[in-house]
């Protein structure tokens, strides 16, 4: 694409922006579109010859400036690019300088003297800003930067752009939120927040008291990435060299954590556990031994965040003892060695690096973890919930919250730096793919039954909670054990009426349309995106490649609950405000699953050789036209696992999106987590069943689409973080 | 139509630190053949990729016909590139692959197909049309690469290594169809190869590099008879190095002293003193031990069929020396006298 076709691209999108859309953020959906050109709908035109929006003539005056060397094509490139950075910091600026109440930045007032109240930008704010980007795109593109293509340009100033507003800003507004007090700046109270008892305190090891969150969070993440880790690699080990003929239930066991909303495990322990459980009824009936409460704390949040990462470890680790060629195991075998030393010297040395990268998803997943440290955690409080409440709880203290996302935000990225250095110092373990000849050494007979004695009850017990899970939304009352069938939960929350068409009147069905739709809306979105950021990252050279990917794989680390925050407090207020939109929902699902759409792509951008770019680059193929015709084809199966992976993120998220749904907007897990506090577990249950049940479909149509591509959840990129 | 194909004046190419071209200069005379030669990591590919536009020089110019090329991007610079590895399109069938540069320059599908059926049918491609390239051999990869290339009717054509990749016995059947092809079209053509009897069979001239930097350009012939320097002598086919004294040299021929022995033989003028002397193994006949010549003694012996080799040791050194099958035999360990034919005096 030339520079100048972009240009013009962009004055078209600048126009509609200024004539016909509304410039303001419209509330009350298509009924305050009625009004337009005036009233909230107005374009920014109706509203500049109204006078109401006087101050905002330079965009016009700007997009005048573009126009006119434009449209002969004699632009150069220099200006473009300084008429879309102007353009660009007058209009957030004035959005910021005059907010809501009029006037914010007081030392405006000489000039402006008391401006109106103006609201948040809407979709005409919006197409100026992204006319704003196409015109710097252009103008560099002009100037010979990104290889002379303005659509490579374009590219990647948009969604540096983009990346910026929606990952780097709200990491900045957290970061200074923690330091503001009564709307001033303090650093003594970010200081004291930081170093908080309530995150500190040893109390616990002293008296009856609990100690602080932080040491919580870290022991319950050490301890759920040591027991995952240790289980999954019984798995591996039983899977790949015990023997055994279980694939099929192996399969199913790696399957359904990547399609259970995360919390939906605790139900299932609540019910077996829990005071009134089955077990725990059992227990009492048949031993005597007095029901009791353990279930809720660190025992109860740590079985169930083992029980949904361990399938995880499982895959991971499982790749890697089959990945280990049998030729260097028979290499010592035939040297003499005997089955265990073999296993002892050659096996697991080769095994170690995988074994850490599951210690480190484990731990990382734990400390992101916040559906079931709600539901079980009881007074057992960790850094994900405590950040909760302290937004959503009695006393709103954003300060506060703030200020544990950060100390959460540095557990995260200590863990992603200590692996990095880890990995730098043995990259030599890498095992290669190369088809190896061999038979693989069975297991050493006590190393069977060991891991054979974990796997087996391990396996019982998940079919138990899975078991639950699915009979328990069928019957009276699972949670005290009536066990008689019954369609009534189902119908509570799904009922549907014939009354002069279909009238859906369950309960649930609107945060069910909600969810399927954001989660339909936003999976191509992050699929689109990041193949197309993979192939900038995998292809081009550009000045700030680096930054870009860093930018990427940032959103990559920072756990849900802290994206949440940030997000109300980043997007609350004009000129970008987005609380309480669907449109925020969308937003946060495109960039928190980035990454693994980004690394998918790029791995498999690797698979294909770059000598093909650049064939249909001398056969005379611009950038644009190689990746449509060439490029995109190819990479067709990594599309699709993106696709796969954030639908069903979409639909089972629930860390950063409690804190943004809203009475109009709400989504399945956050219902789902309400009906619990409700106590109405089985009507939870119930619509859990329903969840799985569409992703599993949407999962199964799309690996009969495309064969078996890896959908693994958050398991794609590991490290190459902190680089 | 006197500008060059292509001119390169005083082209670097950096990679950091790297020079993986530098200074290099060359032109291209409309229709004719240069191969790029040299040794692996020389910089031959990077000289391609220059011509291509698929990098960008960080000094020099580069023009094609006459038009100043160094900032143009490779897709606006008319030039086709057959890769070392095809870069066939794996998703599209033959005949997609042929018509891709017709169709994303904007052509109406048929009239792209309809050429690119022809170009197939010039390469001996018929039939082939609906195949996957993983359905097709390496010499027809290689074929549908070559017409996937000239369908564009190129101003300039390139090839990467364009045998690598075949086995010995369709090589040499490629490269000639390659050079009367390039004949019959009147095609100019750089070619890149690192095997010197492949540069000396189809080119008319080539271009030895070493290090970034062109070591010597000229025709085949006078590289092989006259390389400037001992990298050239033993790169264009093998060579025997010596020091030694010209006497004198003039008219052809020439009186040098190497090893305690004066011999004549014929020889390129040359200034009188000591200097570095070639002597390419099929120049030297070997013959019994009192006739003139240096003394030496066989110290390993082969027959190859058409040719036997010998290694001899010499006080001038160890001569590598290759005779006709039908020349006289000599045992290993046998006296003999070597009879140096020609001598190329080299650039110090
Ligand atoms: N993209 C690059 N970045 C850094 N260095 C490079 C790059 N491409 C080539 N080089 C370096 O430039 C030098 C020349 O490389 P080039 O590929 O041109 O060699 P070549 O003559 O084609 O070798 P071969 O016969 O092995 O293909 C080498 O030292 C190589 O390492
Ligand atoms: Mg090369």
């Amino acid at each position: 694409m030339g520079a100048l076709a972009l240009g013009r691209l962009a004055l078209a999108a600048g126009l509609i922006g200024l004539l016909l859309a509304p410039w303001h953020g419209v509330e009350g959906g298509v009924d305050a579109l009625s009004a337009w050109p005036g009233g909230d709908a107005a374009p920014l035109l109706a509203l500049l010859l109204d006078g109401s929006r006087w101050w905002l003539w330079p965009v016009v005056g700007l997009l005048g400036f573009a126009a006119i060397p434009l449209l002969p094509g004699r632009a150069s490139g220099g200006l473009l690019a300084a008429v879309g950075f102007a353009l660009l910091a007058f209009v957030l600026l004035q959005g910021h300088a005059i907010g809501l109440r009029g006037l914010r930045w007081g030392w405006l007032a000489p000039l402006l003297g008391a401006p109106p109240a103006q609201q948040a930008l809407g979709w005409g704010g919006a197409l100026v800003l992204a006319a704003a980007i196409g015109l710097i795109a252009a103008g560099l593109a002009q100037r010979g930067r990104f290889g002379g293509d303005a659509f490579i340009a374009f590219l990647v100033v948009g969604s540096g752009a983009l990346l910026l507003l929606f990952v780097f800003v709200p990491l900045l507004v957290i970061l200074s939120a923690a330091a503001v007090e009564d709307g001033h700046l303090a650093p003594s109270a970010l200081a004291a927040r930081l170093a908080a008892p309530e995150a500190w305190s040893l109390a616990c090891v002293t008296s009856h008291q609990g100690c602080g969150v932080v040491w919580n969070t870290l022991l319950l993440a050490i301890l759920a990435a040591v027991s995952s880790t240790l289980i999954g690699l019984a798995f591996a080990l039983l899977s790949a060299r015990g023997g055994v003929r279980a694939q099929p239930a192996f399969r199913a066991m790696t399957m359904l954590p990547l399609i259970t909303p995360p919390f939906v495990v605790s139900l299932a322990l609540i019910v077996l556990f829990g005071r009134t459980g089955l077990v725990t009824t059992a227990l009492w009936e048949w031993f005597d031994i007095p029901r009791s409460r353990w279930i809720y704390g660190l025992p109860g949040v740590l079985l169930a965040q083992v029980l949904s990462q361990a399938p995880i470890a499982f895959v991971l680790l499982e790749g890697a003892v089959r990945a280990i060629g049998p030729s260097l195991e028979e290499a010592a075998l035939t040297m003499g060695a005997r089955r265990f030393t073999v296993f002892r010297t050659v096996t697991w040395p080769l095994l170690r690096p995988a074994v850490a990268a599951c210690l480190l998803l484990g731990f990382v997943e734990s400390l992101a973890d916040f559906g079931n440290p709600l539901v079980l955690g009881g007074d057992f409080d960790v850094l994900s919930t405590r950040i909760f409440f302290a937004i959503a709880g009695a006393r709103h203290e954003p300060g506060r919250a703030a200020a544990l996302a950060i100390l959460l935000l540095a557990l995260t990225f200590g863990a992603f730096a200590l692996q990095s250095l880890w990995l730098g110092r043995r990259r030599y373990t890498t095992v290669t793919g190369k088809g190896d000849a061999g038979v693989p050494a069975p297991l050493p007979r006590g190393l069977r039954l060991a891991c054979g004695s974990v796997a087996w009850p391990w396996m019982a017990f998940t079919a138990a909670v899975y078991g639950i899970i699915l009979i328990g939304g069928f019957v009276h009352d699972i949670g005290r054990g009536d066990m008689e069938f019954t369609w009534r939960h189902i119908l509570t929350g799904f009922a549907v009426e014939w009354q002069d068409g279909m009238a859906f009147r369950g309960s649930a069905w609107d945060s069910l349309f909600t969810t399927v739709e954001v989660a339909a809306i936003s999976a191509p979105i992050t699929a689109g995106l990041g193949i197309l950021l993979a192939w900038l990252l995998a292809r081009q050279s550009f000045p700030g490649r680096g930054t870009l990917e860093f930018l990427t794989m940032l959103s990559f680390a920072i756990p849900g609950t802290v994206v949440g925050v940030s997000y109300i407090m980043a997007f609350n207020e004009p000129p970008i405000e987005l609380t309480g939109t669907a449109l925020i929902l969308v937003l946060c699902f495109v960039f928190r699953n980035l990454p693994v759409g980004v690394r998918g792509g790029i791995a498999a951008l690797a698979q294909i050789d770059k000598s093909l770019d650049e064939a249909s680059a001398t056969m005379g193929a611009g950038a644009l036209q190689t990746l449509r015709r060439v490029v995109l084809p190819l990479l067709r199966p990594a599309i699709v696992a993106a696709l796969a992976y954030s639908f069903v993120h979409a639909m089972t998220a629930v860390s950063a999106v409690i804190f943004l749904v809203s009475a109009r907007h709400n989504l399945a897990t956050v219902y789902i987590v309400g009906r619990v506090e409700a106590g109405e577990m089985a009507l939870a249950i119930a619509y859990s069943t329903v969840l799985i049940v569409v992703m599993l479909a949407v999962v199964l149509g799309i690996e009969r689409l495309v064969g078996r591509a890896q959908i693994g959840r958050r398991a794609a990129p590991a490290g190459n973080l902190v680089a | 139509m006197t500008d060059a194909a292509i001119r390169f004046e005083r082209v670097t190419k950096a990679f950091g630190v790297v020079r993986a071209v530098d200074d290099v200069s060359f032109d291209l005379p409309q229709g004719a053949l240069v191969t790029l030669l040299g040794p692996s990591g020389c910089g031959k590919t990077t000289t391609l990729r220059l011509v291509a536009g698929l990098e960008l020089p960080t000094a020099g110019r580069i023009e094609i016909e006459g038009r100043d090329v160094s900032r143009l991007a490779a897709a606006e610079r008319r030039i086709a590139m057959v890769f070392q590895s095809y870069a066939l399109f794996p998703h599209m069938n033959v005949l997609e692959n042929v018509a891709y540069g017709l169709v994303v320059g904007g052509a109406r599908r048929q009239a792209a197909e309809a050429d690119a059926t022809a170009m197939l049918k010039t390469l001996g491609l018929e039939g082939l049309g609906a195949r996957l390239p993983a359905e097709l051999s390496g010499g027809q990869q290689q074929r549908v690469a070559v017409a996937r290339a000239l369908v564009l009717r190129p101003k300039v054509l390139l090839f990467d290594e364009p045998l690598s990749n075949l086995d010995a016995r369709l090589r040499r059947r490629v490269r000639e169809d390659i050079r009367d092809l390039q004949k019959r079209l009147g095609l100019s053509v750089v070619y890149v190869t690192h095997d010197q009897q492949e540069a000396l069979a189809v080119s008319d001239l080539v271009v030895v590099m070493k290090d970034g930097r062109i070591a010597q350009k000229g025709t085949p012939i006078e590289l092989y008879d006259a390389p400037a320097d001992a990298f050239v002598a033993d790169f264009m086919g093998e060579a025997n190095v010596l020091q030694g004294e010209v006497l004198s040299a003039a008219d052809g021929r020439g009186c040098v002293a190497i090893g305690g022995v004066v011999l004549d033989a014929a020889m390129r003028d040359h200034p009188p003193g000591t200097a570095a002397l070639a002597v390419r193994p099929e120049a030297i006949r070997l013959a019994p031990p009192e006739e003139p010549g240096l003394p030496g003694r066989v110290r390993r012996a082969a027959f190859l069929g058409q040719t036997r080799e010998y290694e001899v040791d010499t006080d001038a050194g160890a001569l590598f020396v290759v005779t006709p099958a039908s020349a006289e035999a000599w045992a290993e360990g046998a006296a003999v006298a070597c009879r140096l034919e020609r001598i190329i005096p080299l650039r110090a």
